[in-house]
């Protein structure tokens, strides 16, 4: 399977990506409340001290599964992902087909959710985790036809040769269809900004109202580095890896990363919530022919 | 170390699999049901079929969450509160699945197995998309067209509105 | 590993799913039966790609078919539980046994 594993990136992954994630909580905190870099560590202290709710009859167990579940995907989504954005550059797990993986390591968070709601046996949560499973049927789509258009642009299902085949220019540029779409749907599979209707606050909290104290720190810890890892998997599929003057590889993954990152938190305070039975219809109607045709398109360039 | 994670995984598919017919609870019987596919996902990888392996995962997360939905929907008691069982010809099923895999393992240790003929080819998910867009495109096409077969069959059997019913209160249904 | 112990594994789930698919009121139960049992399908068919004949795709290929037959065998039968509940109310399927023919 892994073939000589980089010791040094195994460890340093998980800081890197709770390192993002810490900035996106602190950009998140500054677009919206104007609140200092200290705001987050603070909330974070208070649920960890904070003792723990139970819900009647709660099954335990799922809920436990479905928030550890979710810092755990964006983990191993993040270990595919090339962090000096070179073709077979210094990432933990080197497999071929990582697009693949990254993307299943998203859909992870369907259960995540639909764990914590199911799990807490009280109806809010309930809700918001069957919101979470429509939502995520109407995105996975449009989000798996961006990835593949990227791929067949590539000719590989794998994030190093993506990002290698972007020499001459960015996927951005000539696919900004897919782009968009992958953007959109990014900020849909981390249930982020316009995309919270699962645990939007029409429901109180949706599929995490009745989490309290560590769980909860972790179950949005987790959210952060979903949105995170789908900002850092978007620099390799569309925005050239680590190519750039002047600075080396690493340096530019991690600054398109922030700046992809930044994108999607300020989005956050800038759209309402969408209501996901009308992303549905959107995402059917809209999203997936435009899809269909960018990889038309990419395909025929491609051919040619 | 692959025999090692080999057994883990072997072990721990079939017994996740035991729990989705043991657990009462639907939601656990589904995500046991789950996890067996993860690990059969896994051996896959060990035997370095990482495109179809990693499928299986992605797969059989989204299929389970769909399937949950229709779970809680049609079965009572679901969330496992009292002690349940649904079962019919218990001791019937039980024989003829013992007896069935006694026979499938007696095959499987008695029958000389062929010996190996070619090697693993360097990229496997090349050399199944070559084949299924060269020698083997009827397979694709049949899978192709049984989709849409099935998703059209589907719908049809399952809704029972038509176009331009819409229920109350969405967008374009009757206010 | 060899040929043996995958096929054994693939024995065992296939067993096991038997046992749910036969022993099951509840359609949905039944289908998670099957499922298991196309599990140990999948199994088998890498298995024989692997040990038996890696040079060519057709193992690989079983399996992509495999896979796909579990998705549609989903799609199909809970469409047919919905329609069936729907109807009348049942989702057991000793009360459909009218339905043979």
């Amino acid at each position: 399977m892994s073939d000589g594993a980089p010791v040094g990136a195994a460890v340093a992954l998980p800081l890197v990506l709770a390192g993002l994630a810490y900035s996106a909580a602190v950009m998140d905190a500054a677009f919206r409340t104007g609140d200092g870099p200290a705001a987050p560590l603070r909330e974070s202290v208070l649920l960890l001290l904070r003792q723990r709710r139970r819900t009647l009859a709660s099954d335990v167990p799922l809920v436990r599964i479905g928030v550890i579940s979710l810092p755990v995907a964006a983990l191993l989504a993040a270990a595919v992902i090339p962090l000096d954005g070179g073709p077979g550059g210094s990432r933990v797990w080197n497999l071929p087909v990582s697009v693949v993986w990254f993307n299943a390591m998203e859909v992870v968070a369907w259960a995540s959710l639909w764990l914590a709601g199911w799990g807490a046996n009280s109806a809010f949560p309930l809700v918001g985790g069957y919101r979470f499973l429509a939502q995520g049927l109407a995105y996975e789509l449009p989000h798996m036809f961006a990835l593949i258009t990227a791929s067949l642009g590539a000719g590989s299902l794998d994030f190093g040769a993506i990002a290698a085949a972007q020499d001459e220019v960015w996927f951005a540029v000539w696919m900004p269809v897919a782009f968009a779409v992958y953007l959109l749907s990014a900020l849909a599979m981390a249930f982020w900004g316009p995309m919270e209707h699962p645990v939007a606050d029409d429901l109180g909290g949706g599929a995490a109202a009745e989490l309290s104290g560590p769980d909860r720190l972790l179950f949005f810890a987790g959210r952060l580095a979903l949105v995170a890892v789908a900002a850092a998997a978007a620099v390799p599929l569309f925005l050239g890896g680590g190519a750039g003057p002047w600075l080396p590889g690493w340096a530019w993954t991690l600054i398109k990363t922030v700046a992809v990152l930044a994108l999607l938190v300020w989005l956050r305070g800038r759209w309402p919530v969408i209501r996901m039975d009308r992303f549905m219809t959107a995402a059917w109607a809209v999203l997936i022919p435009a899809a269909l045709l960018q990889a038309l398109v990419v395909g025929v360039v491609v051919l040619d | 170390m692959q025999t090692v994670v080999f057994w883990v995984l072997a072990v721990a598919a079939v017994g996740f699999g035991v729990a989705v017919f043991v657990v009462d609870s639907m939601a656990r019987a589904t995500f046991a049901l789950l996890a067996s596919f993860l690990c059969v996902g896994g051996e896959l990888l060990l035997l370095d079929l990482n495109y179809l392996g990693v499928l299986v995962v992605l797969m059989m997360i989204m299929e389970m969450l769909v399937m949950a939905v229709f779970m809680i929907m049609y079965m009572m008691n679901p969330g496992g509160l009292m002690p349940m069982t649904m079962v019919h010809n218990r001791r019937a099923a039980l024989t003829i699945s013992i007896a069935v895999f006694a026979a499938m393992a007696a095959g499987v240790l008695l029958t000389p197995w062929p010996h190996r003929r070619g090697a693993v080819p360097h990229d496997p998910a090349f050399s199944l998309g070559e084949a299924i867009m060269g020698p083997k495109m009827l397979v694709m096409m049949v899978i192709g067209i049984a989709i849409l077969a099935t998703m059209i069959g589907s719908v049809v059997l399952a809704t029972d509105r038509g176009r331009y019913d819409r229920p109350p209160g969405r967008d374009g249904g009757a206010a | 590993m060899n040929l043996q112990v995958f096929l054994l594994l693939a024995a065992a789930l296939f067993a096991v799913g038997l046992y749910g698919a036969l022993s099951q009121q509840s359609i949905v139960m039944v289908m998670m039966g099957l499922e298991l049992m196309i599990n140990g399908i999948l199994v088998a068919g890498a298995a024989f790609w692997f040990h038996i004949a890696p040079g060519t795709a057709d193992g690989q290929v079983l399996v992509l078919v495999a896979v796909t037959v579990m998705a549609l065998e989903m799609a199909m039968g809970f469409a047919v539980v919905t329609a069936l509940f729907r109807s009348r109310d049942v989702d057991v399927t000793d009360e459909a046994g009218d339905l043979r023919g």
